[in-house]
């Protein structure tokens, strides 16, 4: 069966200027499709592009090159404010930091119901303040929240306003950045528990970006590893564990510490030595990596002729 | 082996305008030489107050030891002056901060910032101080040390920088470290290699290392013993074995079962905790665990449970332990895991087929 591609990326770079005519390539050319209704989790080490990958998708930054296409349209070169209108309704983000992304001097009603204002959802007040109060007991909280600002609230409290919010114009697509680091252990597992059902009450499609692999995996159905702006290894979240192949994906697997004494006492660390120059340089120059090889049924990895060579020898 | 640091009863108290917060309500444990403790706990739960309050760091005010005391080598440290406790900060007692990138000072060099611990304890300046810290650059496994005398800390990486504030923090040779979840700002790999060090120190000086942190990977990894925080009260303490394959206290458990496993299904929801800690403002009556809670009995909102003993080493403070305490049955990732590793233990042998859960 043919899935349904909601998001294709293709080639996605963005470079920043940093004066001096150097540039740092935090994603330099990165391409992946999100079928729709999966959850494709987006893992790596801080400054390997995963978070800057989220927000220039949904378009908080210019891309230096490639295409977003968004249900068979390329959104990147929408350029009236009826189709950017319509695709900010469709697409929502849910940031890490509960305490920065919520403005300290509006309502948490006010904060929930700014999409619904923007898009015009709301016929009167009434019909406003109903689906804010809706929301607000999808996410775990009550009406009587709906007053109060957000200093009133905890960490885990917050990241659910911070969802009620990205709710609140029925998109179809969330890019969530993060959204549990900042929680306590006891509230990360409430508010995955939290995104996952409302995935699938609400048929939604999530690109989950995180560097904490344990609870990626549980959350995701595929996982892509970033590396220095690119993307290393992409695979189904089981896959990827029972098998990974890039080097970097097996360091990353092997220094999780996992809540169990006796296989900490026999974990063995893969240490991977970069060959790469790092994403720091000219503009002109080429940093490419080797291109990602289908090895096995969706299961994508970055080889050299050698390495893949290498693969299948083991294989046999 | 030889008890270090002993903490009796410890209480701290913060006034602020809105009350006094109790974040700390009776703390007792011993610290062992040459052994890893780890302190474990979300924020809130008094895991880095009592910390601080060993290396007497609560600034007063607001905050106060109301009670209790930190023996160290037959001083109480809760009742010493600061011109007295100056002597043993950084030299017997050190510690290593969470966030590398603000325990350093911005506006001093490296060198600098790692002889001042060698000249104000050990009074050692010019070529030794020099000699000293870079002997102790290569212990923290810098490369080029001879480089980085002269840099600032914002040309470091930080996991480079968390190497520089371990490097300080060893400076005098202190017989307890502190370490206030050094690794938690880092990533996986970074934190791997610290972690690495960190032991790696440990067997080579005989330090005794008090390690808190949230993370139960991080625990399992590096912890001879372990003790659970919850509430400013220790809720449960043992070897990391006792804590992790035979875990007594349901917030333990709550803990335990709330990290996902790679085996997990997906399809499964986690067994989060609900609820959210109590405001210390005003802690509940009883255990104050119990309204988040699933195995709460009538008495658990009533009275405090005491410290139950388990083993010689293993103690909760749950009123499942009590002789005429209903059987219940933990979740299923903490039976799972006691029945893989210790299927011939009391605890495991408790559980029902079918029981209550």
């Amino acid at each position: 069966m043919e899935r349904e591609k909601l998001l294709e990326v293709k080639n996605l770079k963005q470079h920043f200027k940093i004066g001096r005519g150097r540039v740092v390539k935090a994603v330099d050319g990165i391409s992946f499709d999100i079928y729709k209704g999966e959850v494709l989790g987006l893992v790596g080490e801080s400054g390997c592009g995963k978070s800057t990958t989220g927000r220039t998708i949904i378009g908080l930054y210019d891309a230096t090159d490639g295409d977003v296409v968004f249900k068979g349209e390329n959104v990147h070169d929408k350029k009236s404010k009826a189709d950017k209108l319509k695709f900010n309704r469709a697409m929502q983000m849910i940031f890490q930091d509960p305490y920065a992304s919520l403005n300290p001097r509006m309502t948490v009603a006010d904060i929930i119901a700014e999409g619904i204002d923007i898009h015009g959802l709301a016929k009167t007040k009434e019909d406003r303040m109903n689906r804010v109060y809706d929301l607000l007991e999808t996410v775990g909280l009550t009406k009587e929240h709906a007053s109060r600002y957000p200093h009133e609230f905890s960490g885990g409290q917050r990241q659910r306003i911070g969802i009620a919010r990205a709710l609140a114009v029925e998109p179809d697509f969330i890019i969530a950045d993060e959204p549990i680091s900042a929680l306590d252990v006891s509230i990360q597992a409430q508010v995955v528990n939290l995104m996952k059902e409302l995935q699938r009450d609400r048929d939604l499609t999530y690109l989950f970006i995180a560097h904490d692999l344990s609870m990626v995996k549980y959350i995701s159905d595929r996982i892509g590893v970033m590396y220095q702006g690119h993307l290393v290894e992409l695979a189904t979240a089981d896959r990827l564990y029972e098998n990974p192949i890039h080097a970097y994906t097996k360091s990353l697997l092997s220094a999780i510490p996992l809540p169990d004494p006796e296989h900490e006492r026999t974990r063995k660390r893969i240490v991977y030595e970069s060959t790469s120059k790092g994403p720091v340089g000219r503009s002109d120059e080429d940093s490419s990596i080797p291109p990602l090889r289908e090895v096995e049924p969706g299961h994508y990895v970055s080889l050299t002729d050698e390495e893949y060579e290498a693969y299948k020898a083991q294989l046999v | 082996m030889e008890t270090i640091l002993s903490v009796r009863d410890l209480e701290v108290s913060f006034h602020t305008y809105a009350g006094t917060v109790q974040a700390v309500r009776g703390v007792s444990f011993d610290l062992k030489k040459g052994e890893t403790l780890a302190i474990v706990g979300e924020s809130g739960s008094g895991k880095s107050v009592t910390s601080k309050a060993i290396m007497r760091l609560i600034p007063n005010p607001p905050g106060e030891i109301t009670n209790g005391e930190i023996m160290f080598e037959g001083k109480d440290l809760a009742k010493l002056s600061e011109k007295e406790m100056l002597k043993i900060r950084g030299r017997d007692i050190a510690m290593i901060f969470q966030d590398p990138m603000t325990s350093l000072n911005p506006t001093m060099t490296i060198y600098k910032q790692i002889a001042e611990g060698l000249k104000q304890h050990q009074g050692l300046t010019g070529e030794d101080a020099k000699k000293r810290t870079l002997e102790l650059l290569t212990l923290v496994g810098i490369p080029n040390p001879e480089a980085r005398l002269k840099q600032y800390p914002h040309q470091l990486s930080g996991g480079m920088r968390q190497r520089i504030v371990i490097a300080i923090a060893l400076a005098c040779n202190p017989k307890v470290l502190i370490a206030d979840e050094p690794t938690t700002a880092l990533d996986v790999t970074i934190q791997a290699q610290i972690l690495e060090l960190l032991k790696d120190i440990q067997q080579k000086t005989g330090t005794a290392i008090i390690f808190i942190t949230h993370d139960l990977g991080v625990v399992a990894n590096m912890a001879d013993r372990v003790a659970v925080m919850y509430a400013g009260r220790l809720v449960e303490k043992g070897t990391v074995d006792e804590i992790f394959y035979e875990p007594r206290h349901p917030y333990t458990w709550g803990l335990l079962g709330s990290m996902p496993r790679p085996t997990d299904d997906r399809n499964e929801a986690l067994p989060a905790i609900p609820g959210t800690p109590p405001n210390l403002l005003d802690p509940p009556k009883g255990d104050a665990f119990a309204p988040r809670n699933p195995y709460a009995m009538k008495i658990d909102f009533e009275k405090e449970p005491p410290m139950f003993q388990v083993s010689d080493t293993h103690f909760a403070s749950s009123w499942l332990l009590h002789p005429q305490a209903p059987a219940v049955n933990p979740p299923r990732a903490i039976r799972e895991l006691a029945l893989k590793y210790r299927p011939d233990s009391a605890f495991a042998k408790s559980f029902t087929k079918g029981g209550a859960e």
